[in-house]
């Protein structure tokens, strides 16, 4: 019994851990894409961009973050002169999730005005991250 | 944007607390099974743990008893939910668990009891995440499935 009960100490000491680093993760932004070199023809895929910037929401069906993000994103996209929101399902776009090394859902690709990625994002975001987020890509665009 | 794929409208929602009140007392019972060890008590508990999470996976996590316990009891008794939560993610969440406490007990049933306190343990975790932090397991697992199981499907031709 002692076994099992030093056992399932391990595993809350595992759970907090985790969940605290889970936890922190959620919606923090990355300026530095993990592939920069993956440039992605979004016309093609229907997408009309933002003259100062757009985020690119990749979502799945059985995520419940990627409601409350999109509404978040768009909320700051209607806000904001040039900016839109886009959010595709990632079921139907399987090779741009390759191509980007996309692994959880929602990850957010915030785009410049040019279209090249600036910032980069993954789990449930706050509108005070997508803020931080949109800044990313509007303060890239005006360095020379 | 007439050509976006959203994947927002949800034609009805649960109230977002009710699987993580069920995934709470999903962890206490698994802790059960983690206390009993390598078993026969252990793996009758995991087995009755799994047949909650199939309940869910077929009906959603409302449908199971720990959704009705969380109506009957627990709602009543807090504010009402701030915004309603698509049933799709928790139900994922249940077939996630049903395929760990199930590979538990066919492992256990095989003969191989030390399978019973390890998928417990395992499903200890993610349920206690779920309660504590509200962790997606939709999230965290389902592209990786789908992009395992098109692995070896996606070739230049797919690609624009």
């Amino acid at each position: 019994m002692t076994t099992q009960l030093g056992v399932l100490g391990a595993l809350v000491l595992v759970t907090v851990v985790v969940g605290a680093f889970w936890r922190r993760r959620q919606g923090s932004v990355r300026t530095v894409p993990v592939r920069q070199g993956a440039a992605v023809d979004w016309a093609a895929r229907g997408l009309d961009l933002g003259e100062r910037a757009t985020f690119v929401q990749l979502s799945a069906a059985v995520c419940a973050p990627c409601r409350a993000t999109a509404r978040v994103l768009r909320d700051l996209a209607d806000r904001e002169a040039g900016v839109e929101h886009h959010e595709l399902d990632v079921e139907e776009h399987l090779d741009l999730v390759r191509d980007l090394g996309v692994l959880r859902t929602p990850t957010v690709l915030v785009l410049d005005g040019s279209g090249a990625h600036a910032a980069r994002a993954s789990g449930g975001m706050s509108p005070a991250q997508a803020r931080r987020a949109l800044d990313a890509a509007l303060s890239g665009a005006e360095r020379p | 944007m007439p050509r976006d794929t959203t994947t927002t409208p949800a034609p009805t929602g649960i109230d977002p607390r009710g699987p993580r009140v069920g995934a709470g007392i999903t962890a206490g019972l698994l802790a059960v099974v983690v206390l009993l060890g390598p078993s026969r008590a252990g793996l009758a508990l995991l087995a009755l743990v799994a047949a909650g999470f199939l309940l869910g996976a077929v009906r959603g996590a409302e449908g199971t008893v720990q959704g009705w316990l969380f109506r009957t009891f627990v709602r009543p008794r807090i504010a009402p939910p701030v915004e309603l939560e698509d049933r799709r993610p928790p139900r994922f969440a249940q077939l996630v668990g049903l395929a760990v406490t199930g590979a538990g007990v066919v492992l256990g049933l095989l003969g191989v009891p030390a399978a019973v306190p390890w998928a417990a343990g395992i499903a200890f975790v993610a349920a206690g995440l779920n309660a504590a932090v509200g962790l997606c397991l939709g999230c965290e697992l389902y592209l990786l499935g789908v992009r395992l199981r098109t692995a070896g499907r996606t070739t230049g031709a797919t690609r624009r």
